[in-house]
Order: structure tokens, then C-alpha cells, then sequence
């Protein structure tokens, strides 16, 4: 009776102790989750979920804040993988938060740009140059097309336009239309 | 055993299709008239396109480079003939999407005059590094439709060094004969182009693979090769497709090229019979590749024939001189029936990878049918010569399950064609895999963008946590400054007022003194009082 319980409170202790050293010394710094659901954004960084950018979108997503389904640019791809990994029922886009577009370009007209850096200011990944009172310009490889610059444009020389495809960027179409017909 | 017997015990899957060959091969190769305008895609090999160097109005000799290699993945282009350069512009171009491209164009002055070059006589002296790059100014890249760079592919690198050099003159797409041709006419040239890639990646041996429907061009190589050490003919089966490299890899030698991993990692590259002429044409020549050998076939095709045709140089100019009813041209392709790519205009130019141009009259191919459900009868697999589940890879391609395409190696798939050939319910396999392909490419490449993206807008937060910082420790200076710039004047002011008050009461004291001396004018001064008194005592 005494060996028994002697050994199971020596187990006990052995056990408690080593999860309570393993507590500390492997410990995670910040919330993985959040970083697995940031990952998953398209890091536009423009706001339409109802947050400043992607970043507070996921931890409200894990948090439980915000739903999987207001990332109108991620669309049904980055729903479904929210899904994926949060082990919920996928379900369409909140209408909401905008509707889903094709990708677009901010391009700025250079002949009517006045150079008052307030679109420098917006951009959120810091994808347009320029100086006060000097043109300015858009990266356009580094531009998300998330929108944030058109509004504060004072003279409205800013156009989204939409990403032309081209042989390097096309691909194979889906080849579903002839099988679904004849498969019903 | 002799190697063809292992290689048709290590041959897996394959088709056989009517091969279609002998109509282009009676009459020898010819060559292609001069077209009134050439044009010339920038982009007519894997990777970068090619920067254009010209203007419009600009003069340009034949072999002149028009358009620089723009990057490590790419190549140069060259002027095919001399002439003017029209302009360059927006044009389609034969790819599977029919989109427009840059391209060149360019109107030939009939004269034909080269730029100056010359060749080497003795490649066997040039650095293999030297070798390398005369092949990338020639701007070669592989001619069996590939279009991959060839001084990339001679260039082993950190891998393990080249032990087997596999020339591929297998050429087992139907209709197609450019190689065959090439090989019974221009074998000495074929195996000169071999021995300098030979030497420069250093490789022991050499086995030539051609299928065994080609007697002529085995027999031509034999004799080419006949004293050659090393170096071997290999008859191999007539099976579709046992001219992919890798399968060719396979057959040859036995080893089996690890997934996601390239031929050199075995020990093997494989280079195609016109890339290796193209090869000795620039060493031994100094000619860059302006020209290439193409099959102009098909039902349509009143003479099928090989011609050597300048780059850029339209279809329909080719198919004309072969006496094509152009009305009859049911479907045309660029390529072989099998993995070619439909073409929806004929005059678009012929490039690098054009190996034939197939211009089928009706009924002559295989009528794209309706597909029909899966049945499950697993013919796929057993044609597919990559070992994989072309049915498996089907479903999953087809509920866009992209982990799962790829948990079955999608990426080991070679798009031969060979399962959607046997499949009975025709469903297009190899396309559901070139979409989903396409697919996992544009995933990774939003996905680096998004990375992309993400680090820059850290750094931009950061730098405005920093500013931020930065401001607010300027602000708290400036007023430490401030405080103690108060602090100064104040005691200065205090000083002051300290001062003034001890000036005003000193002012105060004086006035006072000297009041105090008026008022007692006469008589509290002692001294003067004294002397009145001395002064009163002496009058």
C-alpha cells in the first residue's frame, strides 16, 4: 500500500516537475496561430476586413474577433485555406467587406500628379516614389493593388488598373466545361 | 545483352500512334524562301527575354546580335539575314495562350550579307568556360522544343561530374523527321557539335539514342562515329515517348533521375542532335543560330518536306512553298500531334522550338471528342511511362486538391500525352495537369509576393515606430534644452533683479546718506564745522 502510493507520488513529482521545466524552457514567445493565419493573407494590407492590415486581421481571426471570410482580395482561395486550417466550415465572402476583383496596378498619371506625397504617405509597403513638389511614380513590382492611395489623392490622378495577362503570367484553363456537360 | 535490349526491358507505358514519318522523308532537306518580312520574338526560350538592342530604320547584318541575353536563363537573338528593322512591336506569337509579344521585326535587303566571324579550328584548345560562352553569344538553346539554354545545360556546375553525354535523336513524336533528316544528311556535323560538347563538360561517354524506325539516319551516325572513342550509336524501341529526356535517361542507362531533380544530378545530360549541330556550326563556323530545320507535314501539305528556314520567317510562307491548300488546313499545329500546340493563325513566325509545323487536314487526327465520366479502367496507368496515377492525379487535379496533385508528383509528369491517348472516355488528362501546374506556379508566385509585400510593409511600420521614436526623443531633448535654457534665464533673471534690488537699495542707502548730509548742512558735519569755527576763530 505505501510503496504504492510512495511511487506514485514520486511519479508525480517527476513528471510535474519535468513538464514544469518543459513549460519554461521550451516557451513560445507571441501566438504561432496568428503567424500561420498571417501567412495565409495576401498582404495587401489594405484594410477592406475592418483592420489595419493583415497583421490585426489574423490575430482577430484567432482571437476569435473577426471571421475567416472578410479578406476580399485573399477571395475563395484564402477562405478555403483559413478553413483548412482552423478546421471551420468554409462560407463565402462578406459581402461587406467588397466584393472580389481582379488584381489591379495603382498607376499614376504623371502628367497631372502635383506631388503632395499624401499617396506616399498611404501606401502601406511603401511602393510609390516621389519627393514634395516632384512627380511621383508606382513600383509596380512592389504594388499590392490594394487601393489605399486613390482616396487621399487631392487632383485624382490615381488609376487601378488591371494587371494585363501576358505569355509569362498565362495558364492552362481549367478544362472542366466539355466533362461537366457529359458527365451528367 | 546489348543496350537496346535493356533498354525496351526498362521501357515502362508508351504508345503507339501511326507515326505519319515517310511522307516528309523522300525528298532531301531543302530551304526555305526568303520571306518579305522576318519576325522575331524576343522571347523564344525559357526565361528571361531577350533585350532588343536596335531602333526602328536601324541597318542590321546577317549574324549581328539584335537582342542581348537578359539575365543567366536566357539567350541572345541574331539578325537571320541583313536588312532593316522594321520596327518592334506587340505581335502573336505561337504559344498554347495565342497572346501577343514583343517582337522584332525585320524586312531583308536581299543582299544576305554576313557580319564578320570566323570559327575555331581546334575546339579541343579553347577553355571549356570559353566553349560555354561562344555557345551563349550564338544564342543555342535546346532545338528539340524545350528552347532551355544550352551553355546552362554544359555547364555542370557544383552537381557531380558528367559521366554520360546522351544525344537525343530519338525523335518520337509522329510526323515529325527534322532530326532524322538531319542526322542521315549532316551526321559529320552532328558528331563534331557532339565531341565539342563532349569536351566541354568533360563527359566520358557519349550514347546516341535513336529510335529504331530510322535504319538511314542509325546507319549515317554509325559511319560518322565509326573510330570515335567512347562514343555509340544505341538503336532504341519505337515506343511514344522515348524521346523525352528523361525516359531516354532512363532507357539508356539505367538511372532514374530522382524527383525535382535535373539529369545532371545522375551524372547524365542530354542534348538534342540540331542543338548539337547548331553547336558546331558556332564553333567551327562562327555562325550564331539564325536558321533551323523544320518539318512542314500534314495531310493538307501537298509535297511534306524538311526545310532549313531562317528564324522568324511566317508559316504560312513555308507551308505555301510546300503547296499547302490553305482552305484544307483543318487544324494546324506547331510540333507533333501529341504534345504540339494548337495554333489558331498561320502566319505566325516560325522560332527556336519550332520543330515542325503540322497543318492536318480533316478527320486526319484524332477528333477531339466529348469526354465522358472515368471509368476506372486504369489504361492511363498503364500507358503512362513516368510510373505515376494519371487517375489519381485526375481527381484530385479536378477538385483543385493541389496538395494532393502534388503528394502524387504531379511534377514528374513529362505531359506526354500518352494517358489522355488510351484513356476510352477521352478525357483530357494532360490537360487537367498542365492546369494544375499552372495553378501551383501562380500560387508560389502570389505566395512570394505576399512575402514580398509583408516585409515591406514590416519595414515601413518599423521605420515609423522609429521616426516616431526618434521625433519623440528630439521633442524630449529640445525641452531638457528648453528646461534648462528657463532655468539659466531665470537665475540670470533672478541675478538681475538681485542686483537691481541691491543697486536700488544702495540708491536707496545713498540717497539717504546723502540726505542726511544736506539736512544737517550747518553743524553735524564735524570737519566742516571745525573749520567755520577755525575759520569764525581767525577772522
Amino acid at each position: 500500500m505505501l510503496t504504492a502510493v510512495l511511487a506514485l507520488s514520486g511519479l508525480a513529482l517527476v513528471f510535474g516537475l519535468s513538464l514544469g521545466y518543459a513549460a519554461i524552457r521550451f516557451r513560445v514567445e507571441g501566438d504561432p496561430l496568428v503567424e500561420k493565419i498571417d501567412a495565409l493573407l495576401p498582404q495587401t494590407q489594405c484594410g477592406q476586413c475592418g483592420f489595419p492590415g493583415c497583421r490585426p486581421y489574423a490575430s482577430a481571426i484567432a482571437s476569435g474577433e473577426a471571421d475567416i471570410n472578410q479578406c476580399p482580395p485573399g477571395g475563395e482561395t484564402t477562405i478555403l485555406a483559413l478553413a483548412d486550417l482552423l478546421d471551420r466550415d468554409p462560407k463565402p465572402l462578406n459581402p461587406d467587406n467588397g466584393a472580389i476583383k481582379p488584381k489591379t496596378l495603382a498607376v499614376i498619371d504623371e502628367q497631372r500628379c502635383i506631388g503632395c506625397t499624401l499617396c506616399i504617405q498611404a501606401c502601406p509597403v511603401d511602393a510609390i516614389v516621389g519627393a514634395a513638389k516632384q512627380m511621383h511614380t508606382v513600383v509596380a513590382a512592389e504594388c499590392t493593388g490594394c487601393d489605399l492611395c486613390r482616396p487621399p489623392c487631392p487632383v485624382d490622378c490615381i488609376e487601378m488598373v488591371p494587371v494585363q495577362q501576358d505569355i509569362r503570367t498565362w495558364k492552362w484553363p481549367f478544362p472542366e466545361q466539355k466533362t461537366a456537360e457529359h458527365a451528367r | 545483352m546489348s543496350l537496346t535490349d535493356a533498354a525496351r526491358r526498362l521501357f515502362r507505358g508508351g504508345v503507339h500512334p501511326e507515326q505519319h514519318k515517310a511522307e516528309s522523308t523522300h525528298t532531301p532537306i531543302g530551304s526555305a524562301d526568303m520571306p518579305e518580312r522576318l519576325l522575331l520574338p524576343l522571347h523564344q526560350h525559357i526565361g528571361e527575354p531577350a533585350e532588343a538592342l536596335f531602333a526602328p530604320g536601324d541597318r542590321v547584318l546577317k549574324g549581328q546580335t539584335i537582342a542581348r541575353a537578359n539575365g543567366y536563363v536566357s539567350a541572345p537573338l541574331h539578325a537571320p539575314t541583313s536588312g532593316t528593322v522594321l520596327g518592334i512591336g506587340e505581335h502573336p506569337v505561337p504559344h498554347p495562350s495565342g497572346l501577343v509579344a514583343p517582337c522584332m521585326v525585320i524586312e531583308p535587303d536581299g543582299e544576305d550579307r554576313w557580319i564578320d566571324h570566323a570559327g575555331h579550328d581546334d575546339y579541343a584548345s579553347i577553355d571549356p568556360v570559353a566553349l560555354r560562352n561562344i555557345i551563349r553569344e550564338a544564342g543555342i538553346v535546346g532545338l528539340g522544343g524545350a528552347g532551355f539554354p544550352t551553355y546552362i545545360k554544359l555547364n555542370p556546375g557544383h552537381h557531380k561530374p558528367i559521366e554520360t553525354l546522351i544525344l537525343n535523336g530519338a525523335e518520337c513524336e509522329p510526323y515529325i523527321t527534322c532530326d532524322d533528316m538531319l542526322m542521315r544528311e549532316r551526321a559529320a556535323g552532328i558528331v563534331s557539335g557532339l565531341a565539342i560538347v563532349r569536351h566541354a563538360l568533360q563527359a566520358k561517354e557519349a550514347l546516341i539514342g535513336i529510335e529504331e524506325n530510322k535504319p538511314e539516319a542509325i546507319a549515317a551516325m554509325r559511319a560518322a562515329v565509326a573510330g570515335l572513342e567512347g562514343v555509340r550509336v544505341v538503336p532504341v524501341p519505337t515506343i511514344y515517348p522515348a524521346g523525352d529526356s528523361k525516359l531516354l535517361s532512363r532507357i539508356l542507362t539505367g538511372k532514374e533521375i530522382p524527383s525535382n531533380k535535373l539529369s545532371a544530378h545522375v551524372g547524365i545530360t542530354c542534348v538534342n542532335v540540331g542543338t548539337t549541330y547548331a553547336v558546331h556550326r558556332a564553333i567551327a563556323h562562327g555562325e550564331p543560330l539564325l536558321s533551323r530545320i523544320v518539318t512542314v507535314t500534314g495531310g493538307a501539305v501537298a509535297q511534306p518536306r524538311n526545310l532549313e528556314t531562317l528564324l522568324g520567317t511566317p508559316m504560312d510562307a513555308l507551308l505555301r512553298q510546300c503547296g499547302t491548300r490553305m482552305a484544307a488546313i483543318d487544324r494546324l499545329i506547331m510540333g507533333g500531334p501529341m504534345m504540339g500546340i494548337a495554333l489558331h493563325r498561320a502566319d505566325l513566325p516560325v522560332i527556336k522550338t519550332t520543330n515542325c509545323v503540322l497543318a492536318a487536314a480533316a478527320a486526319e487526327l484524332l477528333p477531339q471528342r466529348p469526354a465522358m465520366p472515368c471509368i476506372r479502367c486504369g489504361a492511363c496507368s498503364d500507358a503512362c511511362p513516368m510510373n505515376l496515377l494519371p487517375q489519381q492525379l485526375y481527381w484530385h487535379a479536378r477538385n483543385k486538391d493541389l496538395d494532393k496533385v502534388q503528394k502524387f508528383d504531379l511534377f514528374d509528369c513529362i505531359e506526354c500525352g500518352a494517358c489522355s491517348y488510351v484513356c476510352p472516355s477521352n478525357i483530357p488528362l494532360v490537360q487537367y495537369f498542365r492546369y494544375a501546374k499552372g495553378d501551383i506556379w501562380i500560387q508560389e508566385r502570389e505566395k512570394e509576393k505576399a512575402q514580398l509585400a509583408r516585409r515591406r510593409h514590416d519595414a515601413r511600420q518599423a521605420r515609423i515606430e522609429r521616426e516616431k521614436a526618434e521625433r519623440e526623443a528630439k521633442r524630449q531633448q529640445k525641452k531638457a534644452a528648453l528646461d534648462a535654457a528657463s532655468a539659466r534665464e531665470r537665475a540670470q533673471a533672478e541675478a538681475q533683479s538681485a542686483r537691481q534690488r541691491a543697486e536700488e537699495r544702495r540708491d536707496v542707502a545713498m540717497q539717504q546718506v546723502q540726505k542726511q548730509r544736506t539736512v544737517p548742512a550747518e553743524g553735524t558735519e564735524p570737519a566742516a564745522t571745525e573749520k567755520n569755527e577755525k575759520n569764525r576763530a581767525a577772522d
